[in-house]
């Protein structure tokens, strides 16, 4: 029997923090029995925002996700709306703007209140209505006090792509832009978890983004080639894994990130990168330089695109690396390896 | 493009101590001073992960001009927490009581195990933000609950301040609290040391005054600069201390006068000096170090863990460190005397995931911070 290193023959918190330990985690068990893609199915072991299948002419995506979050509600969203948004984005990720439904399961702890319960599916409704689409079915558990903490959710979506975007299709050249503000959601949940006292601007950015991501397909059509959502583990996780799939290096310019003031200040505070903090409303498009203004421009006059920014480049140099330019030197960009931990000093 | 108000900080005060064209202007001071040594590096040392985290954060290293070396010292207060201490706490983990510590304090390996691991396996470890939301959870529940405090006099201070301020008898400190003076002695007096100056922590400094490196620099003759956290307090300090160097003038200068006095401030000192002594004690990587320690005063003994839970403490189990462990090139890291590459298992056996040195494990730790950044990375120039 081989030895494994301590510490790796339990699972820990950073098997489910989005960076590499997860991905080795879903590569070496999960998807290693499951790795039969082929010409009508990419699957688990693409590691993309879901899985597409051919259905006739067309690509039907497919997605699941579940949620656990500490508190339930917390600025700028809860936990119903983060369910919703977390299914309706990766559909949208992958080119399904439209989702055609999804399903919702619900386990519950005895003794969650009903009120409480009640809060979370009216926000699910509400952001169903904000993403044009149906809870269309369901499955409800109820498990003892003390087995479970609180609520989990899970949903799953399908939705037709027109046109499949994966994450992989970036190439030298290629502009990386981002839709919105970095870290929202991160910081609002931790701040609002350990009661840190920051202030209300800390809001999460939680919110449906096929809408927005319809109108950067219909500027950019062809040259969108690449698409993520930084959610756990942040832009760096996200940007590494869209680096090391496309075979090129990432070059990004801190001036051209945007973060909220108060955002900047609590990551400061609590020592931690925006980059590698978790946004729950933001996607990465990689876009072929030509069209880069034109999707920007389309982003920038949507609602949830409005701070859109393009932050980086796409280099033929260092293949799979994160470059940040701070304006004073450059350095490397790492991924998050397990929960983030604020430091002492 | 950055036409929202997102960018540019509401009150000036970030731009001013983040201004790239100061920088270059201070970068270029420093070429200028170090470039007759270029073949034999001006060699100095900052004693603080935060100076680690600034030159790493900001990109300054790949900045650096050649004849400049600044190495990270034992600046790293979860780095130099030592493998035993980490077991105590570990053990009393296992032995059910709840024990609360600083984020980065779960993932440093002890003998055999983290907090992490102990938590993985059921032991009631928590994290918090600061030693008062420890006394907070404390009064909140009638259970034994031990903090584990680490850290330098910086973060030693706000554990005094809570234990004056008369935590509930269900409250202990496990104190691994560690005092900086002492270990620049001894890297000073390290046999075939190369440093020529010390960055000395800004922050730690509001607190005991640059007064207190004086004695230091009389006996060593070498100069000592307090400076502060943004990337032009770096600058600024490096550019201070690489003129007294070259002059020849070892005195201590602050550079860092906006936070830092000569005296310090003297309420937080009494505070700190009144609830803890100086005792030697190990660092991890180091060696012993006489004075390097703060154990809590007699007067406190009924918060000390140590004694609280004395039966179990007493006679941990010890298990030799690992083949891997005993490879480790850490302690000669934090002394200046070699760098993360010159480690066999840097980045290799040796990960932020799979830590086997304490410097691999916190954000402050040179090896994490080398392997996060790329040490002297060859990323091309800013534009």
């Amino acid at each position: 029997m081989s030895a494994r290193p301590p510490g790796e023959a339990r699972i820990g918190l950073r098997h489910g923090a989005g960076g590499p330990a997860m991905r080795g985690l879903v590569e070496s068990l999960f998807a290693a029995g499951q790795r039969e893609d082929a010409p009508d199915r990419i699957g688990l072991g693409a590691l993309d925002d879901g899985a597409l299948l051919r259905v006739g002419a067309r690509w039907l995506v497919f997605t699941t996700d579940s949620h656990v979050v500490k508190p339930v509600f917390f600025p700028g969203g809860d936990i119903g709306r983060l369910a919703v948004s977390g299914t309706v984005n990766d559909l949208a990720m992958m080119g399904a703007t439209e989702p055609l439904g999804l399903s919702c399961s619900v386990i519950l702890e005895e003794g969650f209140e009903r009120e409480a319960l009640e809060r979370i599916q009216a926000s699910i409704d509400a952001t169903c209505r904000e993403a044009g689409t149906f809870v269309v079915t369901g499955d409800t558990k109820v498990m003892g006090r003390g087995e479970l903490d609180g609520v989990v959710l899970n949903t799953a979506g399908i939705g037709f792509a027109e046109r499949p975007v994966r994450d992989d299709g970036l190439r030298p050249g290629d502009r990386i832009l981002v839709t919105g503000t970095l870290g929202d959601h991160g910081l609002a949940v931790m701040a609002r978890r350990h009661d840190l006292g920051l202030g209300e601007e800390l809001r999460s950015d939680v919110a449906p983004l096929n809408g927005l991501v319809r109108a950067a397909l219909a500027a950019g059509g062809e040259a969108v080639v690449a698409m993520k959502d930084p959610t756990r583990g942040g832009v760096a996780s996200a940007l590494h894994e869209m680096a090391a799939k496309g075979g090129v290096g990432v070059l990004l310019q801190e001036a051209e990130l945007p973060v909220r003031p108060a955002v900047r200040a609590a990551a400061e505070l609590l020592g931690l990168d925006p980059l590698q903090v978790a946004n729950e409303g933001k996607a990465l498009l990689g876009v072929r330089p030509e069209a880069a203004k034109r999707v920007l421009e389309a982003l920038q006059a949507h609602p949830l695109g409005r701070d859109a920014r393009c932050i980086g480049v796409c280099t033929p140099e260092r293949p799979g690396a994160v470059i940040l330019d701070t304006g004073f030197g450059r350095r490397l960009v790492a991924e998050a390896e397990g929960e983030l931990l604020p430091r002492i000093c | 493009m950055s036409a929202s108000g997102l960018a540019p900080p509401a009150d000036g005060e970030a731009l001013r101590f983040r201004d790239p064209v100061r920088a270059r202007a201070l970068l270029r001071v420093l070429e200028r001073a170090t470039r007759p040594r270029e073949a034999d590096p001006v060699c100095l040392m900052h004693v603080c992960g935060s100076h680690e985290q600034a030159i790493a954060r900001f990109g300054l290293r790949a900045a650096l001009p050649k004849g400049l070396r600044v190495i990270a010292g034992p600046g790293c207060p979860v780095c130099v927490t030592d493998a035993p201490e980490v077991d105590e706490a570990v053990t009393l983990a296992e032995r059910g009581l709840r024990v609360l510590t600083y984020g980065d304090m779960l993932r440093v390996p002890g003998s055999a195990r983290s907090l992490a691991d102990a938590r993985a396996e059921g032991a009631r470890v928590e994290v918090v933000y600061s030693v008062a939301q420890a006394v907070d959870a404390a009064r909140a529940c009638d259970e034994e609950l031990v903090f584990f405090a680490t850290g330098f006099e910086t973060t030693a201070v706000a554990t005094a301040a809570v234990l004056l301020g008369d935590p509930p008898p269900n409250f202990s400190v496990l104190s691994a609290h560690k005092y900086i003076p002492p270990v620049m002695e001894i890297v000073a007096e390290m046999p075939g040391t190369r440093i020529e100056g010390f960055l000395a922590a800004g922050h730690a400094a509001t607190i005991t005054g640059s007064a207190v490196f004086e004695p230091f620099v009389a006996r060593h003759g070498v100069p000592v600069v307090v400076a502060g956290f943004e990337p032009l307090d770096v600058l600024a300090g490096l550019a201070r201390l690489v003129e007294l160097v070259r002059r020849g003038e070892p005195r201590v200068e602050n550079a860092f006068p906006r936070c830092v006095t000569r005296e310090g401030n003297r309420r937080a000192q009494e505070r700190l000096w009144s609830v803890f002594e100086p005792a030697g004690g190990c660092w991890r990587g180091i060696t012993r170090v006489p004075n390097g320690n703060l154990r809590l005063r007699p007067a406190f003994v009924r918060f000390d863990a140590r004694r609280r839970f004395e039966a179990w403490l007493r006679d941990p189990a010890r298990p030799a460190p690992s083949p891997l462990a005993q490879q480790c090139v850490c302690g000669d890291v934090m002394a200046g005397l070699a760098s993360p590459s010159d480690c066999a298992l840097f980045g290799r056996s040796c990960t932020p995931a799979t830590p086997v040195g304490a410097c691999m494990v916190s954000s402050e730790g040179t090896c994490r911070i080398w392997h996060q950044y790329g040490g002297h990375p060859d990323l091309g120039v800013s534009a």
